[in-house]
């Protein structure tokens, strides 16, 4: 227990490092900066709470856990972690986006720690079936994790890959959906409302798990166990989130997705709110 | 060979990936709910590797990707304008976008080009596929004629790791190159003969037209292109060189990327005197007519009388 809460207590000062570090990111080069925010505990709870098995020194390594993030765009806050953790130098988060860098707007499988393309939405979850179910045909222990924004659910393919999920039993398959209940212009329950969202999920024979998605406890525990669950059916983590969450002009604010923040405004969140 | 003469080129070609399952415990077969005689035997002996994603194109295209991201050798198999055209954007990202970095082996097989289904109408015809598969960066396009050519392709398609697309005729045609000694595929087309100031390059269905026209106008060439991407340009060149006129015919939409543009490119890039005289195909409207298929080219300017007619305009 005492080793969970410094557990715990380190996932929460990585989760406000991260923030800090994508803010940065944000100061010298326009990126989707709400989306990147909302996501950060899931991150901080699979690369440093090691629930990903991985190795920044061998990325085909065929034992790792795989992770396809679906909503790209959503991952620059990945950057400053996958530095940390060696794979690639920590000096080029300071080069985002600029001429010669291989980190771009949208990180893509160019950039080490990345495994597929997926700047299009609703495709990371049928990509991630297939990898699935090689994974199982090679006797593989191995699970695959997928990281999908809520508002990506609208596109049809995802329900394509939903069903396909459940008919063939993929139960090293474990979708996060990063719940952030907010679209490029508007709440998603004024555009297409997804909820009950659990119960479809659950409709489609798909075990279903919802945390707080900022609580670092919480997203943790329940990674965990999803990960080690044995049973005969995928799994979907709905982590309910805030967009934007650590910036206060932009968080639940039904437009922060287009809305990007002047130079001083990023100065002035730094100063209040992350001491720098 | 010979019991290929009767056969689609679907069934050639799973006969030929069957075979190679027996052996090669790293190729998959999937399929969006559409079927084939040879299939039958390919999934109940392979229930393991052959999957039947439903009527689902756009998950068939991101299940093969996948697959094939954990080094398996996949075949994907649908109806050519839902595999080409529903699937696009899956197309696009998972498999030509991301094999530029990491290599895939995906075939793509769509049954059913052009015209070959003909009274199914405008939603069934597939008269868009060579451009748009054409267009795509590390795509292989495979265009046969015949069986003999699918044959061929079934170890090419298993040797070279890349997304193909493999048009498929959806009915049987007679076999073109089963006396053919020098084929090198991967050429990209043959000239299958040899004729004076008039050559015909066709692709797919339309070089059995080329071929009839050429038994009542006998000095003319006939080149048959079936590799569309890549295929070797320079051959090609030369080979086109010794002609006065090229007349291209496919069964797809003109002006727009086909075969008529990828020839057009090539005489131009040689600064040639070569004359691209005609393109022959659909010109830039969809086929509400019924009919049989032959009927549906002549309404077009494509069947064979009217191909003769040009070509004796041409000559006089």
């Amino acid at each position: 227990m005492q080793k969970n809460s410094e557990l715990f207590k380190k996932l929460s000062e990585k989760s406000l490092w991260v923030r800090k570090e994508t803010l940065k990111i944000a100061k010298i080069v326009p990126i989707r900066l709400a989306s990147s925010l909302s996501d950060v505990e899931i991150f901080a709870a699979l690369y440093y709470g090691k629930i990903l098995k991985i190795n920044p020194r061998n990325l085909k390594w065929k034992q790792r856990d795989r992770f396809i993030i679906s909503k790209p765009h959503g991952a620059i806050s990945l950057y400053p972690i996958l530095a940390d953790l060696g794979f690639f130098d920590k000096g080029e988060l300071a080069r985002v986006g600029q001429k010669g860098s291989f980190l771009g707007g949208i990180p893509d499988a160019s950039v080490p720690g990345f495994e597929t393309v997926n700047g299009a939405l609703g495709h990371g979850l049928g990509l991630a079936c297939g990898v699935a179910l090689a994974l199982k045909k090679k006797n593989s222990h191995s699970k695959v994790f997928v990281l999908s924004g809520d508002g990506e659910l609208n596109e049809g393919a995802v329900w394509e890959a939903i069903m396909f999920a459940s008919h063939h039993r993929l139960d090293n398959l474990i979708l996060i959906i990063d719940n952030n209940k907010i679209s490029m212009l508007d709440y998603c329950k004024n555009i297409i409302d997804l909820t009950p969202l659990e119960e479809k999920f659950r409709i489609f024979k798909w075990k279903v798990k919802t945390v707080n998605g900022h609580n670092i406890k919480e997203v943790y525990d329940s990674l965990k166990s999803l990960k080690e669950e044995k049973g005969n059916y995928p799994k979907v983590l709905i982590a309910n989130t805030i967009k934007g969450k650590g910036v206060p002009q932009l968080e639940n604010n039904p437009l922060c997705h287009i809305k990007s923040l002047k130079e001083d405004e990023i100065i002035n969140v730094l100063k209040d709110y992350y001491e720098l | 060979m010979s019991s290929n003469q009767l056969k689609t080129m679907r069934d050639i070609f799973i006969d030929g990936v069957y075979e190679k399952m027996k052996k090669n415990k790293q190729i998959f077969f999937l399929s969006a709910d559409f079927g084939a005689p040879a299939l039958d035997k390919l999934r109940k002996d392979f229930k393991d590797r052959f999957i039947n994603v439903g009527i689902a194109e756009q998950n068939l295209i991101n299940i093969a990707a996948g697959l094939a991201l954990e080094n398996y050798i996949v075949y994907a198999f649908a109806i050519a304008p839902f595999m080409t055209m529903r699937t696009y954007e899956q197309i696009r990202q998972n498999l030509s976008i991301s094999s530029q970095i990491n290599p895939v082996n995906v075939n793509l097989i769509g049954v059913g080009t052009g015209l070959s289904y003909d009274l199914s109408g405008p939603s069934h015809h597939c008269l868009e596929d060579i451009s748009i598969m054409r267009l795509l960066p590390n795509f292989i396009v495979f265009s046969p004629s015949d069986g003999k050519l699918v044959d061929e392709f079934v170890d090419y398609s298993i040797r070279i790791k890349k997304p193909k697309y493999l048009r498929f005729d959806s009915k049987p045609l007679p076999l073109l190159y089963d006396e053919i000694q020098d084929l090198n595929l991967e050429n990209g087309f043959y000239e299958l003969k040899k004729g004076k100031k008039i050559c015909l390059v066709s692709t797919g269905y339309m070089t059995h037209t080329a071929l009839r026209v050429a038994k009542k106008i006998n000095d003319i060439g006939i080149v048959d292109a079936f590799i569309l991407k890549p295929l070797n340009e320079k051959l090609l060149f030369k080979t086109l060189a010794k002609y006065d006129y090229v007349i291209t015919i496919e069964e797809g939409f003109i002006n727009n990327g086909g075969l008529d543009s990828l020839i057009s490119k090539i005489l131009h890039d040689n600064q040639s005197n070569v004359k691209l005289i005609n393109r022959l195909g659909i010109n830039d409207k969809h086929i509400f007519d019924l009919g049989e298929r032959d009927y549906l080219h002549k309404l077009n300017n494509c069947d064979k009388e009217s191909i003769i007619k040009i070509i004796r305009d041409i000559n006089e």
